[in-house]
């Protein structure tokens, strides 16, 4: 499969009063067409404004993506005007957020909000785009589809929402589907409804997603392949079966082991990782999980470790070789 | 964590919810006249042990945490006994009241929401004393710095605000407020929701400790049934103001016996991509009805894989099916 999208070097930064916040610190990754990609890390380790910055959703002023490219279908996505920006979003790339009831617009019918960008960027006539709104409506599992087009966001569940905005981003038969968090406002038995339906659609379709989230149990039946953040900084990359089986970060050996599983028979206790992610306005000058990480050693304090590959698919950042060290 | 395998008759009770009911009035028109009710807890049952960790999980809007605050006599319940130890807590009032109230403690989700940001921390952690007639000003100090330590925050941290401090300190905290009367009972509303995984799991731990080494009891209401899984000792499953399935935790996780049980464990996603592979999920249909007009019969027929006819009509009984197995289903009738 060809490569989709090739981020390289990608430098974001929010400019305030209290300092400059080193929000994304050069991140480098690709994806393949077809391919879902899981990113996770905690609040603040940049996942969201890595995945915003790609697309210029990045408020500026305070922010700026300082440094980077951002390769997709053959063009640098962070060197096109706005007008061509515009047409990619929505369009090439579509974006479902966590909170389905401030994505929408409380004004507006569902119909009028999926149809507007079927007239936008298709160029469909008022009846055609109705038609089409019915139909993606039935296809994200919504009863009674084209009788609730003039249904107002409010007359719908959180679950029922988050279908719609599947719905408005499949619209335009996007390459690439962006997902920040799409579950995490809804209840665990919802949340299974609609990564089921991600999942059949991305069969149907076959788009390629970036599925963002703090939750490893989300994406574990999902994600192709994992990125793991902290402090604006990917740690470790790989397959997903192989994160899981054979994490290589200390901070992926620590998320995972701070995970209670609902499938422990004997509760262990579990083994959190003490203290707190470092302050990004302030960042140490080695490596960023320093102050927290079980496998430090002297160097780490001076020297960040970068991106290195350890096996097939497999890149981690780290000095030590947590498989040869107790901790 | 204790060892209550089996039912509980034999055992200390420390508390007992007897038909709580806890019913929202729908009010309407000019006069605010009563056109409705929001069952939000509808004739529930159950039991807390000394000692134990008892989970009580759910769904948004299943009424669990109506539940906790209903037995902390927070809200006045509609109908039903709660007897905490030897005492009626529904009859309760005034002065009476607030001496029970010495005995039992919450701790709340939203750290931010639930601290006062024109407190010191010294003043938050000292407050339950102040409200109790409990020491002077000079022992109280001494104790909020002494609770401070217990909960893993430098005690000269006293004199700072809420918002110096993290999540997960400021959940601290709420645990320290929690602590200082020395409670027997404590009910913990999705205590580790608001916090970053790595945190979560701090505070987890955090709360195990105590448990052991203060002999407390705990609600431990959450939606995350990993975590509740984790933590408890015996679990109740909650939809739609009722308890429809109570029993130990490995039992429960073993041989879940009501379709909504089953359907929630399935939809736990679990972190391990190779078991994910494999397993088999039961995709419920449909959303939770409104509690304001729950359906006839069982609240769960509208959604149940396996519903019946009987199950439109009648709301089944909830009762022991074996050694402490509690079920409200049908199915095995």
């Amino acid at each position: 499969m060809g490569t989709l999208l090739e981020v390289k070097g990608l430098h974001t930064q929010f400019f305030t009063q209290d300092g400059v916040v080193n929000a994304v610190n050069g991140i480098s990754y690709t994806l393949d067409e077809g391919e879902t990609l899981g990113i996770v890390g905690e609040s603040g380790c940049g996942k969201s404004v890595g995945v915003m910055s790609l697309i210029r959703l990045i408020p500026m002023p305070p922010g700026r993506v300082v440094a980077g490219e951002v390769w997709f279908e053959g063009r640098d996505l962070l060197k096109l005007d706005d007008d061509e920006i515009r047409q990619v979003r929505g369009n090439r790339i579509a974006m479902i957020f966590q909170d389905p009831m401030t994505s929408l617009n409380p004004l507006l019918t569902i119909g009028r909000q999926i149809t507007e960008a079927l007239e936008l960027h298709l160029g469909m006539d008022k009846q055609q785009a109705r038609a089409r709104s019915a139909e993606l409506l039935a296809l994200v599992g919504i009863p009674g589809a084209e009788g609730r087009l003039d249904d107002y966001p409010h007359q719908f569940s959180g679950g029922m929402r988050q279908r719609v905005m599947i719905a408005m981003g499949l619209s335009c038969n996007p390459q690439l589907l962006i997902a920040d968090e799409p579950t995490t406002a809804l209840d665990v038995t919802i949340q299974a409804q609609i990564v089921e339906l991600v999942k059949k659609l991305r069969d149907e379709i076959g788009m390629a997603i970036i599925w963002i989230t703090h939750d490893l149990g989300v994406v574990a039946g999902l994600a192709d392949r994992m990125i793991v953040m902290y402090a604006g900084f990917i740690v470790e990359e790989s397959a997903v079966k192989e994160l899981y089986s054979n994490p290589r970060h200390p901070y992926t050996l620590g998320l995972l082991g701070s995970l209670p599983r609902l499938d422990e028979e004997r509760p262990t206790r579990l083994r959190s990782i003490e203290g707190l992610p470092p302050d990004l306005i302030d960042l140490p000058p080695g490596c960023p999980f320093y102050a927290r990480c079980a496998y430090r050693i002297e160097r780490c304090q001076r020297e960040n470790p970068p991106l290195e590959t350890i096996g097939p698919h497999h890149r981690v950042a780290c000095w030590v070789d947590v498989n040869g060290v107790v901790a | 964590m204790s060892e209550t395998t089996t039912m509980t008759n034999q055992q200390d009770v420390l508390v007992r919810v007897e038909g709580l009911k806890m019913w929202f009035p729908i009010t309407s028109g000019l006069f605010q006249r009563t056109v409705g009710h929001i069952k939000a807890v509808d004739d529930v049952n159950f039991q807390v042990v000394r000692g134990e960790t008892l989970g009580l999980v759910g769904e948004s809007g299943c009424g669990k945490s109506t539940t906790g605050r209903a037995i902390l006599q927070l809200y006045r319940p509609t109908a039903g006994h709660i007897f905490f130890g030897d005492e009626e807590l529904t009859t309760m009032k005034g002065d009476a009241l607030r001496k029970q109230r010495r005995r039992m403690q919450m701790i709340f989700q939203d750290p931010y929401a639930s601290l006062n940001p024109r407190m010191t921390v010294g003043a938050i952690v000292g407050e339950p004393l102040e409200v109790h007639g409990i020491g002077n000003k000079k022992e109280n100090r001494e104790r909020v710095q002494e609770l401070l330590r217990i909960v893993g925050l430098n005690p000269y941290f006293v004199n700072r605000y809420p918002h110096e401090f993290s999540g997960g300190q400021r959940q601290r905290i709420g645990v320290a407020r929690a602590l200082a009367v020395n409670p027997e009972f404590i009910v913990l509303d999705e205590p580790i929701s608001a916090l970053d995984v790595s945190i979560q799991a701090q505070v987890i731990n955090l709360l195990e400790d105590l448990q052991s080494e203060f002999g407390l009891t705990y609600l431990f209401i959450a939606h995350d049934l990993s975590v509740v899984r984790h933590i408890s000792d015996r679990i109740a499953v909650m939809y739609l103001g009722k308890i429809v399935e109570l029993t130990d935790r490995n039992e429960l996780y073993a041989n879940p016996m009501h379709p909504y049980t089953v359907a929630l464990l399935s939809a736990v996603p679990i972190p391990d991509p190779v078991i994910e592979e494999q397993r088999r999920r039961v995709i419920l249909e449909g959303d939770v009805p409104s509690p304001a007009n729950p359906p006839q019969g069982c609240n769960f027929s509208t959604r149940c894989p396996r519903v019946m006819d009987i199950c439109r009509e009648r709301d089944p009984e909830f009762k022991d099916h074996g050694s402490g197995h509690f079920v409200a289903c049908y199915l095995y009738d």
